[in-house]
Parts: C-alpha cells; sequence; structure tokens
C-alpha cells in the first residue's frame, strides 16, 4: 500500500472537513441537554424522546413517507416505459422531440414545475393535498428514472430480447421475462433515486401540498423560522443515521456481487 | 451396400423447404439484397459466404423474422412467412453472441423456448436432458452463462436453439468467439449434432475453410447478390467467376486472350511464352479475352524439363514460403508474372534441392486450369 504523501493528505482532510463540518455539528448537537441550540450543556437524549412524542412531526414524516413510495413506484413505471419506448421504439415520427422533452424537467427550476403544477390543479379543481403532492414528484422525477434506465438499455445487448422473441415469446413476455431482470438493477436505482428526490423535496412540495398534508421538509422548513429547535437536530440526525444505512448496504451489495462475478468468471476460464 | 447420395437440389421432385422469390432487401438507399432467389432443401447444411456487408447476415434476419423483405416472397416449406412474426416460426436461431440470458441457469436457457410453448413439466425436463445430452452438458446444467467456457456456451446456444426441434436452424458465425483448435472440434461436432437431429441448418460465416466443411452447398455472396451456389467441391474446382475463384482458397490468375481450339481453347498470354491450352465445356463466346485460374497445388515444379506436358513454363524462384506441411514456391516468369506452385511435404527428412534464384520448370495438366470469361 503506498502511503500518502502531506499534500493529498491534507487536500482529503480539507475536503472531508468541508462536506462533514456541518454534519457532524449538528449530530454533535442533537445529544445537547439545553434548549438553546448553540450552548452545549451536557449530554442528553432528551430531544429524541420529546420527537417521538411530537404528533406534528411523525404525521408529516409518515406522508413523506407515503408520498415517496408511492411517487417514486409511479415513477419508475411511467420512466421505466418511457426510457424503453425511446431506446427500443426504432425511429418513429417525433422521437427526438419526444426524447428532448423527456430531459426538460431535469434542468427546468423547480419553481417553475411546482408553479405550473399549482395552476393546473386548481384549474381541474383538484384540492391540493397527498395526492397532488404525489402526482407533482411523480411528474418531475420520472425523468430521472427514464434518464438511468434508458442509459442501460443503450448498452443492452439487443439479441437478447430476439432471442426470446425467437424462442416463441411475445413481445411482452420477451420484455418481463429477459428485458426487465436484467435491467433490475437500474430500474431500481431509478426507484431509490426517485424516492430520495421525493423525501427531500421542498420546493414543489410547498406549491401543491395544502392544509391536510405536510411533509417532513416542510414542516422542518417552517418551524426554523420560528427558531431552530434541537428536536429538528435529532430528526436531521435520524435522517442521516437512515441514509448512510442505505448506502452502505447498497455499496456492501453490489461490491460483493461483483466480486463473486470475477470469481465466478475466474472459475469458468480454469475449467 | 451402395449408399444414395445426397443431392436433393438435383432431384426435380423435391420440394425445397425454404424459397427465396425474386427477394430484394433496401435499408433506406441501400440494396443489401438484390432481387435474390434461392431453394435450400430439407435437412440441407446450407452455409452463406461472403465478405462482411454482402447481405448474407440480412438473409439470415429475413428467415428469422427480424426484418421484413422489400419485394418479393421468402416460402417456409411452401406458406409465405412475411406475415408470421418471428415468435410463431418454426425457425430458431443461434446468435453470433449467443445471446444466452444471463439470469438464467443453463438449464432454463435451454428450457425458455418450451415453456413457451407451455409444454407439461415432465415433456420440458426430458427433453432439457436430451439437449443437454447431446452438447455433453449435464455437468453445466445449474450454472450460470458467466459461470462457464466459451465453448460451453456455444453448446448451450445451440442446444437451446434446437431444444424446440425447428424445421430450420439459423447459425449467425457460430465459431467466430472460438479459437482455431477449438473451432475445428466443433465444426465436427456441428455436423455430427445435424446428422443427429436431421435438422435443415442454414450457417452464415465469412470463414471459407468453415464454409467448405461443414456445408453440403455454400453460396458465395457479393453485394447482395448470390454469385455461385454449389457443393464445396465445385465451388473450388469449378468457380464460375473470377470473384469466386480469387475469394475461395489460394489461386494463380493469368489473363490472356483465347482462342477454340479442340475440346477447350488456347490461350496467349505473353510474349516470347509458350501458347497454354485448357480443356472446358464452357463458351467463352467470340469475345478473345479470358483470365486462367490455376491453383497453386495443381502446378509441378521441376529443376528439369519434364517430357510431354501441355503446359509448360519456364522461371526463377523468388520465394519460398515453408509452412510445414506444404511449401509454396513464388516462380517469376521471363514476362514478369508470378506463378504459386505447392507442393506437399510428404516425408520427414528429403532433400529439398531447389533454392532461391534457381531455375525451374512449372508444368500442369490441360484439366487443371478453369478458363473464366472477363
Amino acid at each position: 500500500m503506498r502511503r500518502l504523501t502531506w499534500f493529498n493528505a491534507t487536500s482529503l482532510t480539507l475536503g472531508f472537513a468541508f462536506l462533514y463540518i456541518p454534519m457532524l455539528i449538528l449530530i454533535i448537537f442533537s445529544f445537547n441537554a439545553s434548549k438553546l441550540v448553540m450552548v452545549w450543556a451536557g449530554f442528553s437524549t432528551r430531544w429524541y424522546g420529546e420527537l417521538l412524542q411530537n404528533e406534528a412531526f411523525l404525521s408529516a414524516a409518515w406522508t413523506t413517507l407515503k408520498v415517496a413510495v408511492a411517487s417514486s413506484t409511479i415513477a419508475t413505471v411511467l420512466g421505466t416505459m418511457a426510457a424503453y419506448v425511446l431506446i427500443r421504439g426504432g425511429r418513429f415520427w417525433g422521437r427526438t422531440l419526444f426524447s428532448g422533452m423527456i430531459y426538460a424537467p431535469l434542468v427546468m427550476p423547480e419553481v417553475i414545475t411546482g408553479l405550473s403544477l399549482l395552476l393546473l390543479f386548481i384549474g381541474i379543481g383538484l384540492d391540493r393535498g397527498v395526492l397532488t403532492i404525489v402526482l407533482a414528484h411523480t411528474t418531475f422525477s420520472m425523468c430521472f428514472v427514464s434518464v438511468v434506465v434508458s442509459s442501460r438499455l443503450v448498452s443492452f445487448d439487443r439479441s437478447l430480447e430476439e432471442a426470446a422473441l425467437d424462442l416463441g415469446s411475445t413481445p411482452f413476455e420477451a420484455f418481463r421475462l429477459v428485458t426487465l431482470p436484467i435491467i433490475a438493477p437500474a430500474v431500481i436505482s431509478g426507484w431509490l433515486l426517485a424516492f430520495t428526490l421525493s423525501l427531500d423535496d421542498l420546493v414543489i412540495a410547498s406549491f401543491t401540498s395544502g392544509p391536510s398534508a405536510t411533509t417532513l421538509p416542510i414542516k422542518i422548513f417552517s418551524s426554523i423560522r420560528l427558531g431552530v429547535s434541537p428536536e429538528i437536530n435529532a430528526l436531521s440526525t435520524i435522517l442521516i443515521l437512515i441514509v448512510t444505512i442505505g448506502v452502505l448496504t447498497a455499496s456492501l451489495v453490489s461490491k460483493r456481487s461483483s466480486l463473486k462475478m470475477q470469481a465466478d468468471e475466474r472459475a469458468a476460464v480454469r475449467n | 451396400m451402395a449408399q444414395t447420395v445426397f443431392e436433393p437440389w438435383n432431384d426435380p421432385d423435391q420440394e425445397p423447404l425454404i424459397q427465396f422469390r425474386n427477394v430484394t432487401k433496401r435499408f433506406g438507399d441501400f440494396t443489401a439484397i438484390d432481387n435474390l432467389s434461392l431453394d435450400i432443401f430439407e435437412r440441407e447444411f446450407f452455409a452463406l459466404l461472403g465478405p462482411s456487408g454482402c447481405g448474407k447476415t440480412t438473409m439470415m434476419r429475413m428467415l428469422a423474422g427480424f426484418e421484413g423483405v422489400s419485394e418479393g416472397a421468402i416460402y417456409l416449406s411452401g406458406k409465405d412467412i412475411a406475415p408470421v412474426p418471428p415468435n410463431k416460426r418454426a425457425v430458431n436461431m443461434m446468435f453470433q453472441s449467443y445471446a444466452l440470458f444471463p439470469h438464467l441457469s443453463v438449464w432454463d436457457n435451454i428450457a425458455f423456448g418450451l415453456k413457451r410453448d407451455r409444454l407439461p413439466k415432465k415433456a420440458i425436463g426430458d427433453r432439457v436432458s436430451e439437449m443437454l445430452q447431446l452438447t455433453r452438458l449435464e455437468k453445466f446444467a445449474h450454472r450460470k452463462p458467466h459461470q462457464i467456457s466459451g465453448g460451453q456456451r456455444q453448446r448451450v446456444a445451440l442446444a437451446r436453439s434446437l431444444a424446440k426441434a425447428p424445421k430450420l436452424l439459423l447459425l449467425d458465425e457460430p465459431l467466430g468467439a472460438l479459437d482455431k483448435k477449438l473451432r475445428q472440434d466443433t465444426q465436427f461436432e456441428l455436423m455430427d449434432i445435424q446428422e443427429k437431429t436431421g435438422t435443415t441448418f442454414v450457417i452464415v460465416t465469412h470463414d471459407q475453410e468453415e464454409a467448405m466443411t461443414v456445408a453440403s452447398r455454400v453460396a458465395v455472396m457479393d453485394e447482395g447478390r448470390l454469385i455461385q451456389v454449389d457443393t464445396p467441391a465445385q465451388i473450388y474446382e469449378s468457380p464460375n467467376s473470377l470473384y469466386v475463384a480469387d475469394f475461395i482458397g489460394d489461386v494463380n490468375i493469368i489473363e490472356g486472350h483465347a482462342k477454340k481450339s479442340g475440346d477447350g481453347y488456347d490461350i496467349t498470354f505473353a510474349e516470347g511464352q509458350p501458347v497454354l491450352h485448357a480443356k472446358t465445356s464452357r463458351d467463352l463466346g467470340s469475345a478473345g479475352k479470358c483470365y486462367l485460374a490455376i491453383r497453386p497445388e495443381k502446378v509441378t515444379v521441376s529443376a528439369e524439363k519434364p517430357e510431354g506436358r501441355t503446359n509448360l513454363v519456364k522461371g526463377t524462384i523468388l520465394d519460398i514460403a515453408y509452412l510445414g506441411n506444404l511449401s509454396t514456391y513464388h516462380v517469376k516468369l521471363a514476362s514478369g508474372q508470378i506463378i504459386k506452385a505447392q507442393t506437399a511435404n510428404t516425408r520427414r527428412i528429403a532433400r529439398r534441392d531447389l533454392t532461391w534464384e534457381d531455375e525451374v520448370w512449372l508444368s500442369w495438366t490441360e484439366t487443371a486450369a478453369v478458363v473464366l470469361e472477363v
């Protein structure tokens, strides 16, 4: 193993300090006994207890979770379908236009997306609530799913689908039995991407949410305007923990499966 | 016991399995297949041979149903297959990349087509076992494609495409990914399996040796047209054109003027060189210009002037290529042509007394060369 030079070590330290010091401070202060956010008064888990008593936060968290699961699932189905048609549909009329249009929401300012959705919901007389947030999140996250899935489809060996057809599958069976299992990792990462986008979205949710439904980011944001409370630190720490566990698990799983793949291939060559 | 020779193409009563009738295929402005007609018979091992871009793969994809026909029609057992989608055709294909399903085991790959036919479990199991046995893959049934070697993958692909007992099996460069030694073994394995199953095989290849080895008939293609369709021996010994003579194997081409004489032609090819004579039943018409194609192994090299040979020319050795089993001499004639002559090294220890710059005599019989039109 090569040792780091002093220059590399310094850059590494500075880079990581820049990224993680804010979060570290937040985690430390979530265990603060004092009600004053920035005054350290000893270690305590008091705010975690208070958080669990706070109905408003808990119901916002529950709403956020429901919205994220629903919208990312719908977005994954729609985004995968869109990607499949754009990559596999051949050169149908308007293909370039459609593929441009599917990527446009990626670069569209969220304020504009939110505003236009708000106008639409008012226009068709839809009461704002969980349903409208789900619709709005589906709209903007399906293009992310579509980008992820289509990049996988581009490198997908088309003869696999042809082989399935050749062996007697209908086009739908070929998709369900061959294409989908093979692109599943991309579909799953598209779902995860849509899920996290929905979890932390503040702008679009604040346009499309109503009094009946508040998501966690909106709740956090509005309570911060009344002053930062240690409860929010505790909540954020929990969120950071969940995300960390998720990321670590995902990378461990993919690392192990790629190691297994390499070992298998070496064994096949030896035989 | 006299065996009947397998030559359905010479039997006017035989109904061809596949008929291409004036088939044309265009991709935009590009004509991939140009007004092509061809019959392929049951139990044949038919090879489509040609350089890349000659349209051989397009023909195969039209048979499989992945490409439509621009003009003309293709008949399978007398029925036009244009309206039949690929999944309803009694035609299976073995892909160049093998296209094995990476998420399924060898067993499930082979069973894939059978399951689509909704066969009972027992029948599927029996058929898969039969296929595993045929391709000697029993030990690997539960491995995934990435856990087996390239040669084994090739056999899985073959087993999978044969499992449904298709009327016609298409093989797209089936041995392209294998190394030379394995390829030769697999060629004989393919022929063996074809004979056992009695399936009609159509193979696409750019490797002429492969086509000659496995096929009952070979179609040499160029630019979307069939140049010659014949048995490997006929293609090699009686090419119908310069293109075929040149494409298959090594050949000396001599350009000259032909004059009808007896049952063949007298050919003058250069000032000061003797007149050559070649027997042929082909009629060149009035045009005097022609090509004479002679395979190097049919040219005899000798240090002394041989007696009584019809075609005899003198030259000096320019180069000797020793290939182990054969030696090829490049001999330059006084008029500038270079003629290749090949001799088999049948003895391990022999005097090879011919060397560079030696004057030698080249001779061949009057039936050794093929007269071709310009």
